[in-house]
């Protein structure tokens, strides 16, 4: 299926957020994901299952003041 | 001497605050801010890069969370709505924590606090159980009225965003310090030590600052000059200064003098 992640369009393997997350090689890292705007908690990547469009956002924490 | 600063019911040793933006990479923040003695540390929060940097470092496993107070903030939103956005993703990717530094930005030359944005962002922050320190302007008005509504630090600015000119009306920062029951803690413009010393002898309860290290051609030796400098000018605020005089009063004694 073909999803926007972070404003980029990418074709995803599998079906959750958690296949997603390994395919952009992001496993074990500490992120926060939103779906359409909603935030998905880190204990639904697992079994929350993408369609296709979905527009996601994966954040993380970098320097800032 | 104990004397802790008292954030949302949480006691700190340290008054200093300090962002993690700026640095040359993440092992001068880490020495900068363990120098620094600060306990509540600031970050942004921004998308993952995906692709060929997936493999860089995470700021967090060099500020661990385990360690310090990590204040996420909503730097970059110009709008209430972005802001409230930040906020919630935050929450999330810090694992339910809900102390935030709320900054809603006026135009990319200031970097000037919108206050209408800010406190209707407050407001939908309290309301969802946020716990909010709030980037403001040196306004006493609005500064208690963010008070009022329940924010738990006010943080009104000294003088723009990283430039550095110190605390440009003291005025104002006492006006606000009067009528303050939480927490007031100059956040920007502090540009050197002597700058954050003024706001700890004004009263200040904290300084939240960023560049003024980071932009340091010495950052770390800088992060041991602002410790220093709060711990100083807090305990001078303490002290209690003396008052100014027009004229001259001689420390030595002036009769008994050989002639």
């Amino acid at each position: 299926m073909k999803l926007t992640v972070n404003g980029d369009t990418l074709t995803l393997d599998g079906t959750t957020i958690a296949d997603l997350v390994t395919q952009l090689n992001l496993a074990g890292r500490r992120l926060a994901v939103e779906v359409n705007r909603d935030i998905v908690p880190k204990s639904q990547h697992g079994n929350f299952t993408l369609s296709d469009g979905d527009v996601v956002e994966i954040v993380h924490a970098i320097g800032g003041g | 001497m104990s004397d802790l600063l008292t954030i949302a019911g949480n006691t700190y040793s340290s008054r200093l605050l300090i962002g993690t933006g700026k640095y040359k990479d993440f092992d001068e923040t880490r020495e900068a801010i363990e120098t620094s003695g600060a306990e509540i540390v600031t970050v942004a929060i921004r998308r993952t890069n995906i692709g060929q940097n997936a493999d860089e470092p995470n700021l967090l496993d060099f500020i661990s969370p385990d360690k310090y107070t990590i204040l996420p903030n909503t730097a970059g939103c110009f709008s209430a709505e972005d802001a409230v956005r930040c906020c919630k993703l935050a929450r999330e990717l810090l694992d339910g924590h809900d102390l935030v530094k709320l900054e809603v930005l006026g135009d990319q030359k200031t970097l000037y606090p919108n206050i209408t944005h800010t406190l209707r962002a407050a407001r939908e922050l309290i309301d969802d159980g946020f716990k909010v320190m709030v980037y403001t302007n040196d306004d006493p008005i609005v500064a208690k009225e963010l008070e009022d509504m329940g924010c738990v630090a006010v943080m009104p600015l000294g003088s723009l965003i990283g430039s550095g000119l110190g605390i440009l009306n003291p005025h104002n920062i006492r006006l606000i310090l009067e009528e303050a029951n939480v927490p007031i803690i100059v956040d920007a413009g502090v540009g050197t030590a002597s700058d954050a010393a003024l706001a700890m002898e004004m009263g200040c309860d904290g300084v939240l600052l960023n560049s003024a290290v980071a932009h340091a051609q010495k950052p770390v030796l800088m992060a041991s000059a602002m410790r220093k400098a709060i711990e100083a000018g807090r305990e001078a605020f303490l002290a209690g200064r003396m008052p100014r005089k027009a004229y001259a009063s001689a420390s030595s004694p002036l009769d008994g003098i050989s002639r």
